[in-house]
Formats: structure tokens, sequence, C-alpha cells
């Protein structure tokens, strides 16, 4: 019998198990008031006047944001200390930081749920809703939020200048001095709708498709090393090369953003051209993770993890890369910007890059919490609940995507190309019955996906609960030799 | 091994490219961004002044480069009334800032970007459904206060809640929807056929 206990854990991986169980909680949430949102394109009467779409739909992707946010700073914090061959700077303040954002994220969601609205003025925008798209929170969350992020990034860089520097953590830092300051840019108001989207998406699209996927290659390095036992040096440069190629496309790519808001034409040329760039890095990094499994015959320590971690690559490389780049050419996307087909990436993209490394740490981290049981093959029970929690969640957020791609073909067609995206058009697609149709599937797929991740909490709760056997030693092995 | 690693694969030359392509990129991006903030001041080049609200505006093909224009009319004063630059960035900016407080992005989009639940807003101002441009401030402001009696939903079921918009407030989401209708959005939408259309 191995019960979780905290004294498995080093103060900064207890810290990390804390995030990673509000990461847990807002990724029941996502999935639940996105939910709500599926019946209402199904059945809009459906709580109208009560939680409206509008309502549950920000709650569904501010709560993905956050948990992911919460996701990644616990995966931080569990690296930290193994990295830097060093004890946290300052745990005290890192839970001070965890409770306070997590205080405030509580307070801003029953905002969200049961104020909802407010008056056209400034007040509104700092204590209700600031209104635009992912960075809903408040000004006031927003100030905390910045607050919070200095203190992990005090933790992060005091903790390795205390202990020791490696590629790993030399990327990792710079990303998150990069990743906290473009927040910053979502942070005013201005009339200038142009220019308030222009910084907008500063922060949505230099998150995303930049300083998060540097994370996620910062974090998969480092696991790739645990998991497998892969050579340092081949992991760092693998992250070079990934940051050279996912900063050198997706830095200027953010000009795809900028066709059709107000700026000038010069973006159609930069934002197509860096944005096709963009898959690159995503095949090196399936290319990386898959080359290294199998040199390493798939020996590894904790199978979840690994299979976990590879689904991150394909995901990300699907779901970011080719959704992605399938609609980013300005010829394209004149006719698909703002239909279902960039709901449909969303989809993917989120889930295939972030949540699945996510919720490969939360397995790293619950084979540690248990006192680093054996979770490798032949587990007590086959290890059912993993593998099919895995593949309800595969397949009922791809299920969605396809969905909502069928959906985003015949809206770009019947609205956008054929009637001239008038209100009367866009209810003509809305109305069609391929377009209500995909809106069923998607909401079949979307209750596959709850319960997969019903299944995911489940085996979170129990794997290696009754596991008397410790984990194989991973020891670093060299290259082709291994 | 380890020392016959060939230069163009080791971690120290991608070190200095990963540190030079992103330094590089930075630089670019920000020097386009003075550029294009410089470009994108209301009435310095494809964003038009606030008082643009003051004039009739219409959408049309540029024959010349082939894609959708906004054309800036005649006067036509919104609510009949002519306002200097500094009152309608005033109502502008009381609509753009009820548009936020309502979170009208998460069932809208806003020059395309937003929720797919309900219709763009870029050039609701110039759409069909409000029948004509005599009736439309009229049925603007009355759908805006209240939706729910005054639903626009083609069949769709879905109906716009009530969001508790007021009377000044409605104004200013008008005005802010004929201003952004101003904007020329590289052709964004396209093939788009305004209320004026429908008269010609």
């Amino acid at each position: 019998m191995s019960t979780l206990n905290s004294a498995h854990l080093s103060g900064g991986r207890r810290l990390a198990v804390k995030y990673f169980i509000v990461a847990g909680v807002l990724f029941l949430a996502q999935i639940l008031f996105g939910l709500l949102a599926g019946i209402q394109f199904v059945k809009p009467d459906f709580l109208y006047g009560i939680l409206d779409f509008n309502v549950n739909r920000m709650v569904h992707i501010n709560a993905m944001v956050v948990w992911m946010l919460y996701g990644f700073i616990g995966s931080i914090y569990w690296l930290l200390e193994d990295e830097s061959g060093t004890e946290i700077a300052g745990l005290p303040l890192g839970n001070l930081a965890f409770w306070v954002l997590t205080g405030a994220v509580t307070v801003v969601v029953l905002v969200y749920l049961f104020v909802q609205v407010g008056a056209g003025n400034d007040t509104s925008i700092w204590l209700i809703n600031e209104g635009r798209e992912y960075i809903e929170a408040p000004r006031w969350a927003d100030i905390g939020i910045v607050v919070v992020m200095l203190i992990v990034f005090y933790n992060v860089a005091g903790t390795f200048a205390k202990g020791r520097w490696s590629g790993i953590s030399g990327v990792l830092t710079l990303d998150l001095i990069a990743l906290a300051g473009l927040y910053c840019a979502g942070m005013f108001y201005l009339t200038n709708v142009t220019q308030d989207q222009y910084w907008w998406w500063w922060v949505i699209h230099l998150w995303v498709e930049a300083t998060w996927e540097v994370l996620v290659g910062c974090i998969m390095a480092w696991s790739l090393m645990k998991l497998l036992g892969v050579r340092r040096q081949i992991v760092e440069t693998w992250l070079y090369i990934e940051v050279a190629l996912m900063f050198g496309s997706g830095i200027l790519g953010l000009g795809h953003h900028y066709f059709w808001i107000g700026t000038p034409d010069y973006w159609f040329s930069i934002g197509g051209f860096f944005s096709a760039l963009e898959p690159i890095p995503l095949v090196a990094m399936v290319v990386h993770s898959i080359y290294d499994a199998g040199v390493h015959k798939f020996k590894n320590g904790n199978h979840p993890a690994l299979a976990w971690i590879i689904a991150h690559t394909f995901g990300n490389f699907l779901g970011a890369g080719v959704w992605g780049f399938m609609h980013t050419l300005p010829q394209i996307n004149l006719y698909t910007h703002g239909t279902q087909w960039s709901a449909s990436h969303g989809h993917l993209a989120f889930f295939g890059a972030y949540a699945t490394i996510n919720i490969a740490f939360f397995y790293l981290a619950l084979q540690q919490w248990r006192g680093n049981v054996w979770m490798g093959g032949a587990l007590a029970d086959n290890g059912w609940k993993w593998k099919w929690s895995l593949a309800l969640l595969n397949v009922g957020v791809m299920g969605m995507t396809v969905a909502l791609l069928i959906a985003g073909y015949e809206q770009s067609f019947i609205e956008r190309a054929v009637q001239g995206s008038t209100w009367e058009g866009y209810f003509a697609a809305q109305n069609h019955p391929w377009f209500r149709q995909a809106m069923v599937w998607r909401l079949g797929m979307g209750v596959v996906t709850l319960a997969g991740l019903v299944l995911l909490i489940w085996d979170l709760l129990t794997i290696g609960r009754e596991e008397t056997r410790t984990a194989p030693v991973i020891v670093e092995t060299v290259g082709q030799e291994a | 091994m380890i020392e016959n690693t060939p230069a163009w694969a080791s971690a120290t030359t991608w070190k200095k490219v990963a540190i030079w392509v992103t330094g590089g990129s930075f630089v670019v991006l920000i020097l386009l961004t003075f550029d294009s903030l410089s470009k994108t001041n209301p009435g310095a080049g494809k964003v038009p002044s606030y008082s643009v609200i003051n004039r009739e505006i219409d959408y049309r093909l540029d024959e010349q480069h082939k894609h959708y224009k906004p054309v800036i009319g005649k006067d036509a004063p919104l609510f009949g009334k002519a306002l200097s630059e500094q009152e309608a960035e005033a109502l502008v900016a009381l609509g753009k800032k009820t548009v936020q407080a309502k979170n009208c992005i998460n069932c809208h989009t806003i020059l395309g970007n937003g929720a797919y639940y309900a219709p763009d807003l870029t050039r609701s101002w110039l759409d069909p459904n409000w029948r004509s441009p005599a009736e439309r401030e009229a049925l603007m402001l009355a759908f805006l206060k209240d939706p729910q009696t005054n639903a626009v939903t083609f069949g769709s079921g879905r109906r716009m809640p009530r969001l508790g918009i007021t009377d000044e407030e409605a104004k200013g989401v008008v005005a802010f929807l004929k201003w952004m209708s101003a904007i020329d959005t590289n052709g964004f939408p396209t093939n788009f056929k305004t209320i004026n259309h429908q008269e010609d």
C-alpha cells in the first residue's frame, strides 16, 4: 500500500502538487462549462437569461488558460530543485503567492458567474470583466497575476542562481521574463479597436504561439531526461534548435493576426510567410521525442507520463501546426477568419500542445508523491484506467475538432463566400443541416471528453495505491548505445 | 561521440543561432510595431477619425484592388447631431467600454475576433437587417436596449439576452459600430452587400 505522503516530496515539489490540484479542478470546470456552451448551440433556450452563452464560454476559455498556467507553474516548481541541485529560494513566499492567486481566481470566477456584466465604464473593467477574449479577468486581477508571476520568477531565477545553471534553466528563465512581460501588453484600455486588438494579440499570440511553446519545450526536455535517461547534451541541443525555429517563425508569425484589423497590408506577406513556417519546430519536437523514445527502446519509469509526452508532440504538431497552417495564408483566411475553423484549431491546439504535457506532469508528480512507486508495465489492473482515459480524451477532442472543422468549412462557404457575411448569411450558415449536425456531434464528443477526464481523475487518485514495487532507476545513457 | 559532434549539430552553435534569431525577430517586430501604430492612429490611414460618425458610410468593391473598402460619403450626423472630434471620441469610447463591460465578444466577433455564437459586428452598422438607413438608428437602439422583445434570430432560436444597456450606452454602442464600419480592414469581410446596396 503506497499512500500519498508529502514527506516523499521536497518543498518545491509540495508547492508544485498544490498547483497541480487546482489545475485539475479548473480542467474539470473548463470541460463542464464547455459542455453548457455546447448544449446551447444545440438548444439555444438552455439556461437562457441565467447562464448565457457568453458567460459559459468565458468561463470555459478562462478556466482553460488558468489551469494551463497552473500546470506550467506546477511543472516548473516540480523540476526546479532537481535541475538546480539546491533547495527552492523562497518557499514561504511561493506558498503565499499560490494562495493569493487561488483566492483571486475564485473571486474572479464568482464575479463572472453572479455579476456577469457591468455598466459601460472603467469601474466594470477594473472590477467585473475586461471584456477582451481570453484575458477577461478584471484589471485588479491582472495586477495580482503580474505580482504572482514576479514571485514565481524570483523563485526560479533565485533558485538557479543559488544552485547551478543549465541550458534548460537558462532558456526557461529568459522565457519567463518574456511571458510575464507580454502580459502587460494586455493591461490598458484603448478606444481605438485596431490598436486594442494589435496589443491584445501580443499577449495571446506571443503567449500561445511563442513563449508557451518554448516553456513546454523546456519541460519536455527535462522530462525526457528523467523518463528515458536521454543525455543532457542531446535534449539541450534540441531545445536550442526548437527555440531558434519557434521564435524565428512565431514572433513575426504574429502578423497572421494583423490581416483584417485595420493594420497596414505589409502584414499579409510577413504574417503569411512566417506563420507558414510555424509548424517546422513542432515537427522537430515530434522527431526529437519519438527518436529518443525509440533509441531507448521505450524503457522508462512512468508509462502514462511518456504516453502523454508522445501525445503532446503529436497533438502539438497536428493541432497547432497542421490545423493552424491550413487556414493561415490570407487568401484562405479571408473566408475562414472568425468562423468555427478557428474553434476547431483552438480545441486541438490547446489540448494537443498544452493539456497533454500538463497531464504527463500530473503522472510524474503522483509517482513521487506515493514514494517513487512503479508505474511501468504490468500494473495491478493492467493500467486500464490510464489507457482508456488517454484514448477517450484524445478521441473526444479529435472528434470535437473534426465536427467543428466541418462546421467551419460550411460556414466559410455559405456565410462568407456565397452570402457575403451579412447577418442573414451568418444565420443561413448556422441553420444549415450540416452545421446543426456538426454541433450535435461536437456535443457528443464533448461528453466523450468529459468521460475521459473523469476516468483520468479517478486514475490519478488511485494509480500506484496498491503498488509495492519501486520505480526502476533510469540512468543517463549515451544515445545510440542504450 | 561528443567530441565528434560537427559544429552545425553542436549545442553551442544552436545556442548562438537561437539568441540571434530571437533577438533579430524581436527587433524587427518592434520596428514594425512603431510603424503600424503610427499608421493606425484615428485619421492616419486605414482607421478613420472618430468624427466619421458624422458622415455617411458605405462599403464597396474597389475595382482596382479587387477588395472591399469603406467609402465615406456626405454629411449624415448620427442621431441628427454633428459632433466635434472630441465629442465623437467620447461617445465611441462609451460604446467601446459598454461592448467590453457587457462581454459582447464572448458571443460575437469584432473585426472577426471573438466567439462564434452570434454574427460578426465589423460591418453591423451597414447590415441589411436594419431595413433602411432611415429606420436603422431607431431599430438598433431598440434592439440593444431590449433584444428579447426585438429579437433578431433568423429562425435560429438564438436570442441576445437583456444586458441592462441604458439609452446613453446604446447610443455609444451604435456610435462605436458606425465608426468601426469605416475601418479599412483590407477587404474583410468580402462580398458584403450593405444596407445601401439593397436600395440600389
